[in-house]
């Protein structure tokens, strides 16, 4: 028997992963062209996004040590585990909001030019995927702290578990593309 | 199985905290606070019908305006809005509403189900449809409606040509619809794998699920393009980014891309469920099951496939080059092979039966003839000489309402007549309906195929007016009294379904004699559905369980 949580979310990342797509071949297309003013290689910071990127790669492994718990049913650690996600991406978001006061003082916005126009479009529908996947964690964070949540509700979390992993791993895409792809 | 004569007990069951809290309402809160999938398939229809009757009146204006040359009875911009908003209310507030309204109330009951797999996600699906529509229309209070045309293409509808706040609405409706198609998508995906009875295989789901099964994934991948597009758009438009904007480097051709990768799946989104109904309403009135089961099935899966790989040729025009064109002439021509083989099957279903033509099949056959029509000329665009001829002329308006009234419309109301008894407990009246059909037959083609002509004299789409030219007037005028005749048409069938409500035959469980598992639950079916789901052994489990000794999978049932 499927879990029902489970492939409805496994569908609705197939369809969030064809509207990031769009997002990633617009940034991807235009960055192929030539243009006036700001461009990623002289714009981003790499070395400062690569550590909060970090950040946010670890809270996937934070969060499947959690869901690991929940299955033994210790849900002090599932508590502690999920803490450590929320904190790990809420450092991420802070790091992204510091690049966009930076480039924003540089007078690099969304209406500068096409690179501000596609790097604020992708990066900002991430950006609100990650604050999305916090406020779910938070949720799910508040019921297991209540006694809501035990090991048979565990697939309902594993389901919230797959949209923050589903959101990591754009991100190592859009840094892959937008920031390491700057290099070359 | 012995022992087993009969599954107790539900798929799907809720809780009965959940059902007395659900269900507890009556009157008009006991529709808006419903979550049962039966009452929001039923909002679906009756909101598609309403839109349907407010992109009619667009058309009959429009028709209006075209009736004589040099006319001036609608100024351009007018025109403008309205063919805007006629395009775009019909395909997204009438064929997706009215087909989704069919699926959500019809699949949960043919797989044996109590509910769909997520009711209040189904109930907020609705809703999303209903104020993205509400939301397009408020356009025309708050500084006037869009008038870019339904594909938008950009820059005329970036800020700079697009003036007025009705494209931000069209745009933003568009995203919220896109949103609620999704969760619809999803919620009858997790259905089909999750809730199916005990017996209902894959093999032996029926055909309006599987149409509909695979339709779900057309859109679970297809409206999130178009929504990445629209956002896009509307990033152009309210924080003056660059996307579409030639003048400030950015690419008008992308969004055509964008849009019509989006937009050739959508032709499929909207005529998949209209095939699934043909699939089971021709063989019921042909008293044969359907020829070729698995093939109707695998032809949809190849359509689904290959719809993502045609949309250039809705830009043949604009000089993709010819290695592109050629690409994409070849592609859309291949569609058309999965196509044809479900004609071939459903007439060869017809072939031999014993046909008994009810309004519903009338309605179903007049689809697989004017379908075919529409196809035809559909396959005509894919050769580009002819597309650079022909595009953008009433011949192209003529192909697409001969697919989407000719297909579409027609095999919905196929769709009505055939399962009103189930709605509602009693039957459409036949003579009315009767009348109906031929009315909507003539007009039709009086309507459309005209405009075929038309469009290669040269008349392009979307004028306002026209030169007092050759045949022209007439030709344009026999169109415009063709689109009168579909007003009573409809008027008609509104009368019927009125009366019928009130006076109609009562049905009875099973009025048509037919064999999937709707029919075998009360008309209207109750809250939960099913008492006992009838054993499943076969495709057509009435049959086997009125026909034991002519059973589809004999070996397989125990006596």
């Amino acid at each position: 028997m499927y879990s029902k949580a489970k492939l409805a979310m496994a569908l609705f990342i197939a369809s969030e992963a064809s509207f990031f797509a769009l997002l990633i071949v617009a940034y991807v297309f235009y960055h192929g062209q030539p243009q006036n003013g700001p461009n990623a290689a002289d714009s981003l910071d790499i070395p400062t996004t690569t550590f909060y990127s970090l950040c946010l790669f670890s809270s996937s492994a934070t969060l499947w040590l959690s869901e690991r718990n929940l299955r033994r049913g210790q849900y002090d650690r599932v508590i502690a585990w999920l803490v450590a996600t929320i904190g790990l991406g809420a450092i991420f978001l802070y790091g992204q909001g510091r690049e966009y006061l930076r480039l924003f003082h540089n007078d690099v916005t969304i209406s500068r030019n096409l690179f501000g126009t596609t790097f604020f479009t992708l990066t900002g529908f991430h950006g609100l995927h990650v604050l999305v996947g916090l406020c779910a964690l938070a949720v799910v964070a508040g019921l297991v702290l209540r006694g809501l949540v035990r090991e048979r509700q565990a697939e309902a979390v594993e389901a919230v578990g797959m949209y923050w992993h589903f959101v990591d791993a754009v991100w190592v895409v859009i840094f892959g593309i937008v920031y390491l792809g700057s290099l070359v | 199985m012995k022992g087993h004569e009969f599954t107790e007990g539900i798929a799907g069951l809720v809780g009965e905290r959940e059902r007395v809290g659900w269900f507890s309402h009556e009157g008009l809160l006991g529709w808006v606070a419903s979550v049962d999938h039966k009452q929001v398939g039923l909002m679906y229809i009756v909101a598609a019908f309403v839109f349907f009757g407010l992109g009619g009146i667009e058309a009959l204006l429009m028709r209006i305006q075209l009736a004589v040359p040099n006319n001036h009875f609608l100024s351009p911009e007018t025109f403008n809005a309205l063919f805007t908003m006629h395009g775009t209310t019909m395909i997204f507030f009438v064929a997706m509403p009215l087909l989704t309204g069919f699926t959500v109330y019809l699949v949960p009951l043919m797989i044996g189900a109590r509910d769909v797999a997520f009711p209040r996600l189904n109930a907020m699906s609705f809703w999303l449809t209903l104020f993205a529509g509400l939301m397009l229309y408020f356009s025309f209070f708050a500084g006037g409606a869009p008038s870019a045309g339904w594909f938008s293409y950009t820059p005329l509808s970036e800020a700079a040509f697009s003036l007025r706040s009705g494209q931000d609405y069209w745009i933003l409706s568009l995203i919220v619809a896109g949103i609620g198609t999704v969760a619809g998508a999803i919620n009858i995906i997790v259905t089909v794998v999750t809730l199916r009875a005990e017996g209902m295989t894959m093999k032996r789901l029926p055909l309006f699920v599987w149409m509909n099964f695979v339709n779900a994934f057309l859109m679970l991948f297809a409206l999130p393009v178009l929504n990445a597009a629209l956002v896009m758009l509307l990033i152009d438009r309210q924080l003056h980014a660059h996307f579409f904007t030639p003048a400030s480097g950015g690419s008008a051709l992308l969004w055509q891309h964008y849009f019509w990768a989006f937009g050739h799946p959508e032709v499929y989104i909207v005529i998949l469920p209209a095939f699934g109904m043909i699939s089971e309403i021709i063989p019921v009135f042909s008293r044969k099951p359907i020829f070729g089961y698995e093939f109707v099935a695998a032809s949809t899966v190849a359509i689904a496939f290959l719809s993502f790989t045609v949309w250039a040729h809705h830009m043949f025009a604009v000089g993709l080059g010819h290695i592109a064109n050629l690409f994409f002439a070849v592609a859309s021509m291949s569609i058309a092979v999965p196509t044809g083989v479900k004609i071939f099957n459903w007439t060869a279903t017809m072939y031999g039966g014993q046909l008994r033509f009810t309004t519903a099949m009338k309605f179903a056959v007049a689809f697989i003839v004017m379908f075919t029509i529409g196809g035809l000329s559909g396959v005509s665009f894919a050769v580009v000489p002819i597309d650079w001829q022909l595009t953008d002329t009433y011949y192209l308006v003529a192909h697409m309402h001969y697919v989407l009234f000719g297909g579409t419309v027609l095999a919905s109301f196929a769709g009505i007549y055939y399962w009103f008894p189930k709605f509602s407990g009693r039957l459409l009246s036949e003579r009315l309906g009767s009348w109906h059909f031929w009315l909507t037959f003539v007009g039709l083609n009086l309507t459309f195929f005209i405009q075929h002509i038309l469009g290669m004299m040269g008349m392009p789409r979307r004028v306002f007016t026209y030169p007092a030219l050759p045949y022209w007037a007439a030709f344009n005028m026999l169109s415009t009294i063709g689109a009168f005749v579909l007003l009573i048409a409809m008027l008609v069938f509104l009368y019927n379904v009125v009366m019928s409500l009130r006076y109609g035959e009562t049905a009875g469980d099973n009025p048509w004699d037919a064999w999937t598992l709707e029919w075998a639950t009360t008309s209207p079916p109750p809250v939960e559905n099913f008492v006992r789901i009838p054993p499943i052994h076969g495709r057509r489990p009435l049959w086997d369980l009125a026909h034991p000794e002519l059973a589809d999978e004999l070996g397989k049932v125990d006596a």
